[in-house]
């Protein structure tokens, strides 16, 4: 699947979008748990996931939201529009 | 109802006039966003925003106005891109057949866009940039309307 970064979580980790292999992933929790073993930027990203949003298929998802079907998950800090 | 994201300027005057044709609408709401200046001393302010999702969220989000009120039109217009203190970030617009509908419907869209479309904006301050914090009054906005 896709993983796509915004604002400072793309700045942090240093990459706009990468591609991770799905399998063995069951949740949104399982996802970041597996890209914080990836680098020290990713694991620093994810470090307070309190400040972290995620869309999966470009909707707005929790934590415990599973994977089953997503073709693509973003993470982002809350939305600051207007 | 249309949703449009773009970096190019818009201009106010012509979309509130084309909302309120056709003889329907005996009220037109606009809100406009700028870029503040002043005594933050911003001096550019910088728009990112998730293409796709964006379009989707803000279409989702005039779909509920014209649900909730009895609208005959509505529009949403965001720029993205590098912005300088006093320039238009982004408008609102709602057409309605009596004025408190349309101030309403203008509102929730005001305050639905700001927490649930995926933009987000980087400030440039003594040449550094920050990115701007989701603020808490924000989603007590958005909540009062659920």
């Amino acid at each position: 699947m896709k993983v796509v970064y915004f604002a400072w979580l793309r700045e942090r980790i240093g990459l706009s979008e990468e591609v991770v292999e799905a399998e063995g992933l069951a949740t949104v929790a399982d996802l970041v748990a597996h890209l914080r073993a990836a680098s020290d930027a990713h694991a620093l990203a994810f470090e307070d996931m309190a400040a972290v949003r995620v869309a999966v298929n470009m909707k707005v998802a929790d934590y415990d939201a599973p994977l089953a079907g997503a073709t693509e998950v973003a993470f982002f800090p809350p939305m600051t529009g207007g | 109802m249309a949703v449009r994201v773009q970096t190019e300027d818009f201009d106010l005057g012509a979309e509130a006039e084309a909302l309120g044709q056709g003889g329907a609408a005996g009220a037109v709401v606009t809100f406009t966003g700028h870029v503040r200046g002043g005594a933050d001393d911003v001096e550019a302010m910088t728009l990112e925003h998730y293409p796709g999702m964006t379009e989707a969220a803000l279409e989702e989000i005039e779909a509920q106005a014209m649900a909730r009120w009895p609208l005959t039109g509505a529009l949403i217009v965001h720029r993205v891109g590098r912005l300088l203190p006093g320039e238009r970030i982004m408008m609102v617009a709602t057409a309605s057949p009596h004025r408190k509908a349309a101030f309403e419907a203008a509102e929730f869209l005001m305050d639905y866009l700001k927490t649930r479309a995926p933009f987000w904006k980087k400030e440039e301050v003594g040449g550094e940039g920050r990115w701007v914090d989701a603020r808490e009054e924000d989603d007590a906005a958005a909540d009062r309307w659920s």
